[in-house]
């Protein structure tokens, strides 16, 4: 069967266009891979952005008499509903320790209930119609805003939502980090050293690298189980501790270490141990003046990038016990600990709608933690990488 | 004579309310006896290098042993418990059960059992998770394999050094916030599509967690691929470009075939992936084990099931507590036997084309 010439261009042109939809599909695809990124972190933003914000309420504090034992009465009788419990409770407590002040009054700025903070940012709340109108009316003549949320930034964890921050989650996530870093960072740039520097090329050497392989590549929920059943059963490590998550997070860690310093030491030529050994160093010698040296830009690098994968690991610490309940910035190795990704799912998990604010403003945090990290390790990198 | 003298420091810094005349005595006498000791060690076949040289040896491969004991402690942890619990429950019923109830257990424990024995079978655990790793493969592999397809075909240089490492960001960002997003942002809109046409979707349907994962998983998978498209030998593709064919016709018809080992392998790591995370079907997977094959009901996951059994206030011996670890056992040996299957499919595409840097 034969084709006539215009036949086959057109045959040709049918298989160019398939060709030409082959890229755009392939282009389509990329970008909706970008697109995925922009609308994860648009939405993140616009629902966390809020909660670096709170509403506070203008108002005359009147520290009399009665307000020394019932601190409600230091405010006018209708913006009681609107103020928050935790600032009300503690002007007696106030009061009792400053006596002096009893009798005065001052203009101050209260925190008021999340349900007021929320109808100001227009979402769904418990407030009555005569609330509103009151709200309405007090945010008229600028005694009700949106102010600077310190509490956020400066509290730990509560079940009272406009009361609830993220410091004991932040300082928890540095010890459990601290407790992290040095038991696998010693560990990783010495089992990589021994794998590259030293170790012959045998059975136990392959088992090894097999072995470190596939510990990156396990389930880290599985790390967590290890912890309880090892750690904290076993050897009796304190549930909830940031010994416990942070000796969790270690191993799980390891793997991403050994396999970044191992590339860095690989980097490093051989031309550098020859005359090393050349001027009669011992091996330990060569690796510990020349080579560690040379790679450790790059080592710092990968324990960097390391370090910020276990920042954002919550499964394995769920199962050790880290999703406690910290009211109270805490700085002990051994006592109940929260993590910044383990304060986002205890968050997340609040019924009440301010909590969903509150969810998202920890992870803009956990982000921009992690964000400035990762940033952190590419200066590095780009600043001491050495092309040999 | 190091001995000596660092003695003769720690005594010093020790003995802040002993008189200091018999301090500085002490100290001398002990860096005396330093020196002394250190003397006596010196000879000519002393060699202290070589003695530092074998400890530091016996260090480092103590360092590298700690990784072999932690996938041994992983594994002996997880057996351990996993047998206890299959003394209590038949492995059998496990493996085969459809009905998950540990909730009986408990019951019965505190006494007010109604009669009925707890069931663990874990079908509809599993069936929940394949489901939910089906969907996020359906997302992740077309554009995962598609962007990889883009890079390292098409796209110039300056756009590929743009987009791996924002492609990258996608693997970066943690779990518990890809949750948050999947359960608040995700799932309403899942619903709302379904109710669009008609259909019942629930809050926690599977579809939101697994097209989410297949997000997070996009970038394992075109990572690895752009890697294996990029080492597939150019002398195929001008080989089918001199035979006439067009652009996508060499990419779908030679470059992909060859490169299709590595392809595997990589889904396989990211199937991998999907099925051990936990915190996205924490999230935004339901609760409740259910067999169900329509992905918009609530479904719920192995990892699911191990959190909640967990995080529960019963004793460690518990039943339900122990199945945890069984289902561990399981997790593990799925994902152990992808991963290393994934490792055998890279090394043989590697040695049919002799690359080096896979």
């Amino acid at each position: 069967m034969s084709h006539s010439f215009d036949e086959i261009s057109q045959q040709l042109k049918r298989r160019h266009r398939k060709s030409a939809r082959l890229k755009w599909a392939s282009m389509g695809a990329l970008g909706l891979a970008g697109l995925f990124l922009v609308l994860f972190f648009a939405d993140m933003l616009s629902k966390g952005l809020p909660a670096f914000q709170q509403a506070y309420i203008n108002t005359e504090v009147r520290y009399t008499e009665e307000a020394s034992r019932d601190g409600r009465q230091a405010f006018d009788q209708d913006l009681i509903p609107l103020i928050s419990r935790t600032v009300v409770r503690v002007i007696p407590l106030q009061l009792r320790n400053n006596p002096e002040m009893i009798g005065t009054s001052e203009q101050r700025w209260m925190l008021a209930t999340s349900e007021v903070d929320q109808y100001l940012k227009g979402h769904r709340n418990r407030l009555s119609d005569e609330e509103k109108a009151e709200i309405d009316e007090r945010v008229a003549a600028g005694q009700v805003d949106l102010r600077f949320n310190k509490t956020f930034f400066g509290s730990g964890d509560s079940k009272i939502a406009e009361n609830a921050g993220i410091l004991s989650a932040v300082v928890g996530t540095i010890m459990t980090m601290i407790v992290t870093l040095l038991i696998s960072f010693p560990i990783g740039v010495m089992t990589a050293i021994y794998l590259e520097e030293f170790a012959p090329d045998n059975r136990f050497t392959q088992i090894i690298e097999i072995n470190i392989n596939n510990l990156a590549a396990i389930p880290s929920i599985l790390f967590g189980l290890l912890g309880l059943a090892i750690f904290i059963n076993f050897f009796g490590v304190p549930r909830s501790s940031p010994l416990a998550g942070g000796m969790t997070l270690a191993l799980m860690t390891l793997p991403v270490i050994i396999i970044a310093t191992r590339t860095a030491l690989r980097s490093v030529p051989d031309s550098i141990r020859h005359a090393a050994f050349g001027v009669g160093c011992s091996r330990w010698q060569v690796v510990r003046d020349h080579v560690l040296p040379l790679a450790m830009p790059g080592i710092m690098t990968g324990s960097i990038i390391g370090l910020a994968e276990a920042m954002g690991e919550a499964a394995p610490l769920i199962i050790v016990g880290m999703v406690a309940f910290i009211p109270d910035v805490g700085a002990s190795f051994t006592q109940a600990a929260t993590v910044m990704p383990a304060q986002i799912f205890t968050w997340s998990g609040e019924p009440e709608q301010a909590f969903v604010e509150k969810t998202a403003g920890g992870i803009l945090v956990l982000l921009s933690v992690l964000i400035s990290l990762n940033a952190f390790a590419v200066v590095l990198r780009k600043k001491f990488e050495r092309r040999w | 004579m190091l001995v000596g003298a660092l003695g003769s420091l720690l005594l010093l810094l020790l003995g802040a309310d002993i008189p200091p005349m018999y301090l500085l005595a002490a100290s001398l006498v002990v860096a005396a006896a330093g020196l002394a000791v250190g003397v006596a060690q010196v000879k000519p076949h002393f060699h202290a290098r070589q003695a530092i040289e074998r400890v530091i040896r016996w260090v480092l491969t103590g360092a590298a042993m700690i990784s072999i004991f932690t996938t041994f402690g992983i594994l002996f942890s997880i057996i351990s418990e996993a047998l206890r619990f299959f003394q209590m429950h038949s492995f059998w019923d496990f493996i085969t059960g459809t009905t998950w109830n540990p909730g009986a257990s408990f019951l019965a424990a505190a006494g007010r059992g109604d009669g009925s024995s707890a069931e663990f079978g874990s079908v509809p655990l599993f069936a929940g998770t394949f489901m939910i790793t089906a969907i996020a493969l359906l997302v992740a592999v077309p554009i995962g394999l598609l962007s990889a397809v883009y890079m390292s075909e098409y796209a110039p240089q300056r756009v590929r050094t743009i987009a791996k490492p924002v492609l990258e960001v996608l693997a970066g960002i943690p779990t518990v916030v890809y949750g948050f997003f999947a359960a608040i942002t995700v799932a309403p809109i899942i619903v709302n599509i379904a109710g669009f046409f008609g259909l019942d979707a629930s809050y926690n349907n599977a579809v939101a967690p697994g097209i989410v994962m297949g997000i997070m998983i996009i970038p394992f998978i075109s990572s690895l691929s752009d890697d294996v498209i990029n080492s597939v030998p150019d002398s195929m593709r001008q080989g089918s470009l001199a035979l006439g064919m067009t652009k996508g016709e060499t990419i779908r018809d030679v470059v992909i075939p060859a490169a299709l080992p590595g392809i595997i392998s990589a889904a396989l790591l990211g199937m991998s992936r999907a099925l051990g995370e936990t915190m996205i079907v924490v999230m935004a997977a339901g609760m409740r084990p259910n067999l169900t094959a329509n992905p918009l009901e609530d479904m719920t996951t192995v990892t699911v099931r191990i959190v909640a059994s967990l995080t529960g206030d019963q004793e460690f011996e518990s039943a339900e507590t122990l199945s945890a670890f069984a289902l561990g056992l399981v997790l593990f040996v799925v994902t152990l036997t992808l991963n290393l299957v994934s490792v055998l499919m890279i090394r043989r595409f590697r040695e049919k084309y002799r690359v080096n840097n896979l």
